[in-house]
């Protein structure tokens, strides 16, 4: 391979080989000399104040180590924005699951039992546990009004559009709570000694993001906090926020016990006590022209954020922000609202807020269409934002994009047309449904606004006196191929073949702050420190005349070898610096939201059957425009991924309440799609270029997750004919709005014995 | 966390682990999961889900593939297993997991080793499968990154290999 072609290859995983053979070290494979095991003991009971705690009969209580809030050297919070979250609830507790106790013995199979043995008494509060419960405010749960955060975006004259308008169309839409459901539940070992502070090793995204809440928590100095990555079994936004919490409660445990505790939860634990997608409610009102151009609206976005603030202003945001999709609206005013429950805290997921309020607006251009008269493709392509327009932040589209060729190309694929005249006409006769859904939508890379401003990331690269060279980087590799994508990209910018490239495990006490490793900024953000650092490793051995234009890898060893005999270490670093054309208003919420967008048009085709209630989806086409793509098969990955992820979350994941707590916390009661269950993902992409990122790459990871579920449910409407708005949509969703009255009579009948 | 074991005192249990006899003094309710990860040291086999559903932990049992989350070690007495550790002299192993790495079939990794043996024990049954029988010979390994696409592509490759090679 030549190694001008690095970028843009599919190269294989830089950790592949330890993947496939069962050598790669997760964190519950790792063991530490006298290492015991940590438990926690969680709230049962939605809101109420702590009375009592009682350490039952039968157990060896001397055995254990058990630690409380009263432990906590620092400020007992998980700092991350509000720092309102304890680590361990005191006197009150404000959801279902939430840790009070910790403890720790060297025999993992006698901790149930004890914790089973410890008897909490509280006196209950009401609990608020949906958003409309919160918005009535007769319980105040959170803060002065149960509200963490709201948006308002005014673009234009919204008020003054209704009387020109043909038609006004109005749409409510839900999409329910979704787990993330990575295979490797959540993990750490920590060690402490009073010398050296504390150690993490754990499953995680966000190294630095743990690095400061155990700072707080410990009242320790940066250096006194270390925290590693290991290799980490998928994560989808599910362990950005909720490592800190396991972290700083294994490492509570090692300090008082003076031995390394590993707390791994199983998936019952990891599935009632962590984060999932905050649950949406949208209302679209918009006014429309006669030839179906949208002339305005009003957008009201409401998100269950659970009991404590965690990250839901950033998912508010992001969800804000992609309300409009990728339409252009000449006058808009969207309201959104973060509120409290007692239910944990929901929290990031791949999309961020993005898959719920893309969800209301492409359902509701379909509905659109219907009320106008025209074709759920027409109604798109009358509206699509062109080079020039502006989002509803006003941001000035200056991307070279052609979404109307997006969406040719996307009907050409899935033969749509054909299609769709072919399924109407078969439906007459057919107990078996089907129909053809599309959705457009777009996606925005890296952090919000002034967001990567505040990150101030920072990167190094390090070549070594044998001539190798290492990534120094925050981000961490989950799956999603962060170590191979910024390893080629190392490559390529010191002209050295792939494999002389690799990566340092995330360690805080040898990784840069790169930020976290969310918000797909990984290729386009990081990714271009990545370049500029190997850069600058290039520019000191030629500035220094080490080496000389054309070099081979063996004259680039050499140069290495002689540089870090004299000057010693051969490091260079690279600092994010903002595009100067990138302007945010934080407070008017407007400008220039995210650096890059990623475009995109899929179709779904499935088949609706009228005797089981069930929905199969038959053909998925997933399209789009993601700037250079840096690795072929990762990239595909990503998408088919995503989008098995999101067919999951249109019709199959129903997180189910009672009381504010997930009564169906296993595999084989929440149900995410096996391998029987998928159509033929069919990935295209389509390169138009971007000047922000590494090589024009934009951001990839979270796109495909924001337009399967509406796609699925157009098509489920085409087959059906019935508007359905809420998701999961299951077949018990189905059976309830089509089922023929005989069947009612069926039952009825069933019901009173006399069939 | 675990179920607690202590009801019942350690036993002695002996069985043949990728070859190898091996005595272990375990719970006879504990799982042969635990057993292998955590007293001999076979980390391979991951546990996703502790109730049979996803196939991290999947081994043979005395060629059967089965998820290791659910034989309680007692059971496992005199039989022979094999993890993915003891698998890489088979004649399926390399091509398959040069097709995982070119396919992009692993991404986090952790279902890999269960989607492997689930792809060996699939192949040594019918070598040359269709792309049905592909998806049903992997329904009992969960993958939440892939979208199982890949995957797939991997195994068909591995059993195109087989033919060439």
């Amino acid at each position: 391979m030549s190694v001008n072609h690095i970028v843009g290859a599919s190269v294989p995983r830089k950790e592949g080989w330890d993947k496939v053979t069962g050598a790669a070290r997760y964190v519950d494979d790792m063991v530490l000399p006298g290492m015991i095991y940590g438990a926690t003991v969680r709230s049962t009971i939605p809101r109420g104040k702590i009375k009592k705690i009682t350490f039952g009969p039968g157990v060896p209580w001397n055995e254990y180590v058990v630690v409380s809030a009263k432990d906590i050297p620092g400020k007992n919070c998980i700092a991350l924005i509000l720092d309102d979250q304890p680590c361990l609830a005191s006197d009150s507790v404000n959801h279902p699951e939430e840790p009070i106790l910790l403890l720790a013995h060297a025999d993992r199979h006698k901790l149930r039992k004890a914790v089973d043995a410890i008897a909490i008494e509280y006196e209950s509060l009401p609990p608020v546990h949906t958003i409309e419960e919160s918005e009535r405010k007769s319980n105040i749960i959170w803060g002065a009004d149960n509200t963490f955060k709201n948006f308002l975006v005014e673009k234009g004259d919204v008020d003054g559009v209704w009387k020109d308008a043909a038609h006004i169309v109005e749409g409510e839409y839900f999409t329910g709570a979704q787990e993330q459901l990575y295979i490797e539940n959540n993990g750490v070992i920590a060690a402490y000694d009073a010398g050296h502070g504390v150690t993490v090793w754990g499953s995680l995204q966000c190294p630095y993001y743990v690095h400061k809440a155990l700072m707080a928590l410990f009242a320790l100095t940066e250096e006194k906090v270390r925290v590693v990555q290991m290799e980490t079994g998928g994560a989808f936004g599910g362990k950005e926020e909720y490592p800190s919490m396991i972290a700083g409660h294994a490492a509570l445990l090692a300090m008082k016990s003076g031995r390394p505790v590993k707390i791994i939860y199983d998936r019952m634990e990891d599935m009632v006590a962590t984060t999932k997608r905050h649950p949406s409610r949208t209302r679209h009102r918009t006014a429309v022209s006669k030839d179906g151009k949208i002339l305005g609206g009003e957008i009201e976005f409401t998100i269950d954020g659970g009991a404590y603030a965690t990250l839901s202003s950033v998912v508010l945001s992001r969800g804000t922000i992609h309300a409009g999709g990728p339409y252009h609206w000449p006058n808009v005013r969207i309201r959104t609202k973060a509120v409290a429950t007692n239910t944990p805290p929901h929290g990031a997921f791949r999309g961020f807020g993005a898959p719920q309020s893309l969800f209301a607006m492409e359902r509701h251009m379909d509905r659109i269409a219907q009320v106008v008269g025209i074709s759920p493709v027409e109604i798109r392509r009358r509206n699509f934002l062109k080079p020039g327009q502006t989002t509803t932040t006003e941001q000035t589209i200056r991307e070279n994009i052609d979404l109307d060729r997006l969406l040719n190309r996307a009907l050409e694929l899935s033969d749509y047309a054909a299609k769709k005249k072919r399924f109407a006409e078969e439906n007459k006769t057919s107990t078996r449904k089907k129909g053809i859904g599309l959705a457009a939508f777009l996606h925005g890379a890296g952090f919000t606004g002034s967001g990567e401003r505040y990150l101030n990331s920072l990167v190094g690269v390090e070549a070594t006196a044998d001539g190798s060279v290492r990534v120094l980087v925050s981000s961490a590799e989950f799956g999603q191929g962060t170590n191979t994508v910024l390893c080629q990209i190392a490559a390529e910018a010191l002209g050295l073949p792939y494999e002389s490239v690799a990566i340092a495990q995330p360690d805080t006490t040898v990784v840069p702050n790169s930020g976290p490793t969310v918000a797909s900024r990984t290729a386009m953000i990081v990714g271009k420190l990545v370049q500029s650092a190997a850069q600058g490793i290039k520019q000191t051995l030629t500035k220094t005349k080490l080496l000389s234009d054309g070099y081979t890898p063996q004259q680039f060893r050499d140069a290495c070898k002689q540089s870090i005999a004299t000057h010693g270490a051969l490091k260079s670093l690279a600092r994010y610096e903002a595009p100067a054309d990138v302007f945010w208003d934080d407070e008017k919420y407007r400008g220039e939201a995210y650096a890059a967008f990623a475009w995109a048009v899929y179709v779904a085709e499935v088949t609706v059957d009228l005797t089981t209630y069930s929905v199969t989806v038959d053909d998925f086409v997933a399209l789009q425009e993601v700037g250079k793509v840096m690795n072929p098969v990762l990239a595909a990955g990503q998408i088919t991924g995503g989008v098995a992820q999101a067919i999951g979350f249109a019709l199959y994941e129903k997180v189910i309440w009672q009381n504010g707590r997930m009564l169906n916390n296993q595999m084989t009661n929440y149900i995410m799609p096996t391998s029987v269950d998928l159509p033929p993902i069919r990935v295209v992409f389509e390169e138009l270029g971007n000047v922000h990122g590494a090589h024009g790459a934009k951001g990839i990871g979270e796109l495909p997750m924001d337009g399967p579920a509406p796609a699925i449910v157009n098509a489920v409407e085409d087959a059906t004919g019935v508007r359905f708005c809420s998701i999961p949509l299951l077949p018990e969703d189905l059976l309830d709005a089509l089922k023929p009255e005989s069947l009612e009579q069926d039952v009825s009948s069933l019901a009173r014995g006399s069939a | 966390m675990n179920p607690p074991l202590d009801k019942s005192a350690k036993c002695d249990v002996s069985f043949a682990v990728n070859g190898e006899a091996k005595k272990v003094l375990a719970y006879p309710m504990e799982r042969l999961l635990d057993v292998l990860r955590n007293d001999l040291g076979l980390t391979g086999a991951k546990e996703g889900c502790g109730e049979g559903e996803c196939g991290s932990c999947c081994v043979l049992l005395d060629g059967m593939l089965v998820n290791s989350c659910l034989i309680p070690v007692a059971q496992a007495k005199g039989t022979s297993i094999v993890t993915i550790e003891g698998m890489s002299a088979h004649a399926l192993m390399k091509p398959l997991q040069e097709a995982f790495l070119e396919c992009g079939g692993a991404q986090c990794g952790i279902c890999t080793p269960g989607m492997i043996l689930a792809a060996v024990h699939l192949l040594e049954k019918k070598p040359q499968p269709a792309l049905a029988d592909i998806r049903e010979g992997l329904a009992g390994n969960l993958c939440r990154c892939t979208g199982y696409m890949q995957i797939f592509e991997a195994v068909a490759k591995a059993a195109q290999q087989r033919v060439v090679g």
